[in-house]
């Protein structure tokens, strides 16, 4: 563990910011702009990750590791939201034989 | 743990029994058939009182004043701490034997009573609930146990009274004894949050220990005591709010004689002597309950004079007499009330229950001008009938006497003008019982076309029981001058602390027993010519009878004045609030404002386009908008 730890801290912190920040822009531009649901879900994942490196990343230089295990519990919340998220998609295809996210419109009132 | 009773531990099956036998005879009342409810109900009834005289006996050996036992902690917040506790103690086992004794045998006589009535499961099931609910009255342990009894019985009382609720009249004294009960308890559970107040707890020992510290007279005494009163005055039917009690005699018949006479009624009287303490600390709170007790006990006496329903004739008595009760309880002689209280409940339930077995025989007529000469045809009931109104009128060896002299004689050592007042009442409640059981009993008989027959078994077996309780109950308290040992009075001293120990000398009180004795025997000579000698019958409703006497068969028009003052304008009122304020500004500001929230909602539902990207977008957009005000701020 203190090898990890002094591992992570070889790289200076501004770097790791500098990737999330860059990871995170990107998922939701990727959010934003995409109409391939599944396009939009890796998307969302991409933004989970990233902030899950700036967690540990930062746990790492506090030397607290209660910010590694939060990042365990963002895994298994992220893993549940896949399933109900890829099913949704499967049940999309099925339906309207599209992934195309604006056709969701149809569920409005 | 204090040493407590043997077997106190039995005490919670005491109010459980007829609990169960609610629900039984409740939930199951389309099954049940013929004289089964009735049956399970009384059987239950008696399984209780066989358990009370057990605690009664065990008690007595032991020499125990009190026990508790707390069932399970009820209310905890903060410092309020409410176990759901009873207390068994002399008071209490005294009116546990009671509203069990009394009421198991009013619900034998029930069975015979009410045999083809169609809903006489309902009837049982409600008379257990009230049973059920009254134990809790006489057993909680704290002020709040008391409330939850006081409320169940006047709710099973309305639910009684409005029995035969296909007649109107009847659902409206129901609701009108309802209403007058909740005025009642207004003050009472206002008393009881002003004693927690106090006190911090509405336990009875506690507020009693605590109580002892304090000085006589304080001003948050007096008011709580006023406070408690209002409730007492409101369930035991005393002046101003008793007028509900004559209209409850729509319920049937024995319901009046467990309800309206025995048991519910006494509550107030039960209550004011448990809190004795609190009670002797307020003198001025005394001083009202005397001035209430003796203007009702003379006013109802009155107003019984001219009334020709044989049961409302028994209902301004009992009124009356749960004057006396209270103006033994104002003159602090707490016993004393406890113990007319006991006698009251034996002959009243009696005169109840034989005038239950005289409507049975008349085919339902209750006006006794129309009945006479039954004394042939019903010798059970009439004898048994005999003894109930030679004790209510105080004739000794009866109980009523022991018990209405030791009231009269403190009545006497506190100020004799008293004691001439309360002897007047006295003497008019001998008059109009004895022109009752003239009218009902002697004479011919004046309805000819019904064939009056006595009663079944299961019907006069309770009245014999009874009288013979009407006759000798007085024994269990004979007072020194004739011997005895005022054992019950003894027996609860040692639970309330009564007021008055000065002792008059003998020549004194037998010198007035004498004398009241002679002013009876004159007054029942003077009913004797009346209503025997000359055959007088009372008046018919439509002719015409002079000033005073129709002031009094009106009630004093007390039903036309509270109607006026209070009921026509409060009518008035909610029609007037009704009609102009909330049809004409209330409804429509809350039309407008519905219809106004429906309109934005329609402005709104615009951007819920159903666009997951525009919602994404919003989103972030929001997210943003939201760090930027932050690091602005």
């Amino acid at each position: 563990m203190k090898e990890i730890s002094s591992a992570i801290q070889l790289i200076p912190l501004e770097n790791y910011i500098g990737l999330s920040v860059a990871l995170f822009s990107i998922g939701m531009m990727g959010v934003l702009f995409r109409r391939n649901t599944i396009a939009i879900l890796m998307c969302l994942e991409l933004m989970f990750n990233s902030v899950n490196l700036l967690l540990t990343a930062f746990s790492a230089y506090h030397s607290d590791p209660s910010g590694q295990v939060f990042v365990f519990f963002i895994m298994i919340v992220a893993a549940a939201e896949v399933a109900v998220g890829l099913a949704i998609v499967v049940m999309m295809k099925r339906n309207v034989d599209s992934v195309d996210i604006n056709l969701l419109n149809r569920l409005k009132w | 743990m204090v040493a407590s009773i043997p077997y106190i531990t039995l005490a919670w099956l005491v109010p459980a029994f007829p609990l169960l036998g609610f629900l039984i005879t409740g939930l199951a009342k389309n099954r049940l058939k013929n004289n089964q409810a009735g049956i399970l109900a009384s059987t239950l009834v008696s399984l209780s009182f066989l358990i009370s005289v057990l605690l009664f006996f065990t008690m007595k050996s032991s020499g125990q004043e009190s026990a508790t036992l707390t069932l399970f902690n009820w209310i905890s917040a903060g410092d309020m701490k409410i176990p759901f506790a009873f207390m068994i103690d002399h008071l209490s086992i005294i009116m546990m034997l009671i509203v069990t004794g009394v009421g198991s045998l009013i619900h034998i006589y029930s069975i015979g009573y009410m045999h083809d009535d169609e809903r006489v499961n309902t009837f049982f099931a409600q008379m257990n609930l009230f049973t059920f609910s009254m134990l809790l009255l006489v057993m909680g342990a704290n002020y709040l146990i008391l409330f939850i009894g006081w409320e169940g019985v006047g709710f099973c009382s309305y639910l009684l009274i409005g029995f035969w609720f296909k007649n109107p009249d009847y659902n409206y004294a129901a609701r009108k004894a309802f209403v007058m009960n909740r005025i009642g308890d207004l003050g009472f559970i206002l008393g009881i949050i002003l004693l927690f107040f106090t006190f911090k707890s509405v336990s009875f020992t506690e507020v009693f220990s605590q109580a002892a510290t304090l000085q006589t007279g304080a001003p948050m005494i007096t008011l709580i005591t006023l406070l408690l009163l209002v409730g007492a005055v409101g369930k035991s039917a005393q002046i101003p709010l008793y007028t509900w009690l004559p209209d409850a005699m729509a319920g049937p018949t024995p319901v009046s004689a467990l309800i309206h006479a025995a048991t519910m009624v006494t509550a107030g009287i039960y209550m004011i002597a448990r809190s004795s303490i609190l009670y002797n600390l307020a003198p001025i709170t005394l001083n009202i309950i005397i001035v209430i007790g003796l203007a009702t006990a003379i006013l109802a006496a009155i107003v019984g004079l001219r009334q020709n329903d044989i049961k409302k004739v028994l209902a301004y008595s009992t009124v009356s007499q749960l004057g006396y009760m209270f103006l033994a309880l104002g003159l602090g002689a707490y016993s004393a009330a406890v113990f007319h209280l006991t006698t009251h409940a034996f002959f009243k339930a009696l005169l109840f229950l034989g005038a239950g077995s005289i409507i049975h025989a008349m085919g339902g007529e209750q006006d006794i001008r129309k009945m006479g000469g039954l004394k042939k045809k019903m010798p059970v009931t009439f004898l048994t009938f005999l003894t109930a109104t030679l004790a209510i009128s105080g004739i000794p060896p009866f109980s009523g006497f022991f018990s209405k002299d030791q009231i009269l004689t403190d009545a006497f050592e506190n100020n004799p003008v008293l004691y001439v007042l309360a002897l007047g009442g006295a003497l008019i409640t001998c008059f109009y019982m004895f022109r009752l059981l003239y009218l009902v009993f002697y004479g011919n008989q004046r309805l000819s076309t019904s064939h009056p027959h006595e009663s079944p078994r299961v019907m006069t077996i309770p009245l014999i029981i009874l009288s013979v309780l009407s006759v000798f109950g007085g024994f269990l308290n004979i007072p020194s001058l004739f011997g005895g040992d005022s054992g019950f009075s003894e027996f609860l001293h040692k639970t309330i602390i009564s007021k008055i120990t000065a002792e008059l000398d003998n020549t004194t009180e037998i010198g007035l027993i004498i004398a009241s004795l002679i002013l009876l025997g004159l007054v029942i000579l003077l009913a004797y010519r009346t209503y025997v000698k000359k055959a007088v019958v009372p008046a018919k409703d439509g002719e015409k009878i002079s000033v005073f006497g129709r002031i009094i068969a009106n009630k004093f028009y007390l039903d036309e004045i509270y109607s006026a003052v209070f009921e026509k304008p409060f009518g008035f009122l909610s029609d007037f609030f009704y009609n102009q304020i909330e049809t004409k500004i209330l409804d429509p500001i809350i039309d407008e404002i519905g219809i106004l929230t429906s309109r934005l909602g329609d402005l709104v539902r615009k951007l819920q386009q159903g666009i997951m990207s525009f919602y994404f977008f919003a989103m972030v957009a929001g997210i943003l908008l939201f760090i930027i005000f932050i690091l602005i701020v």
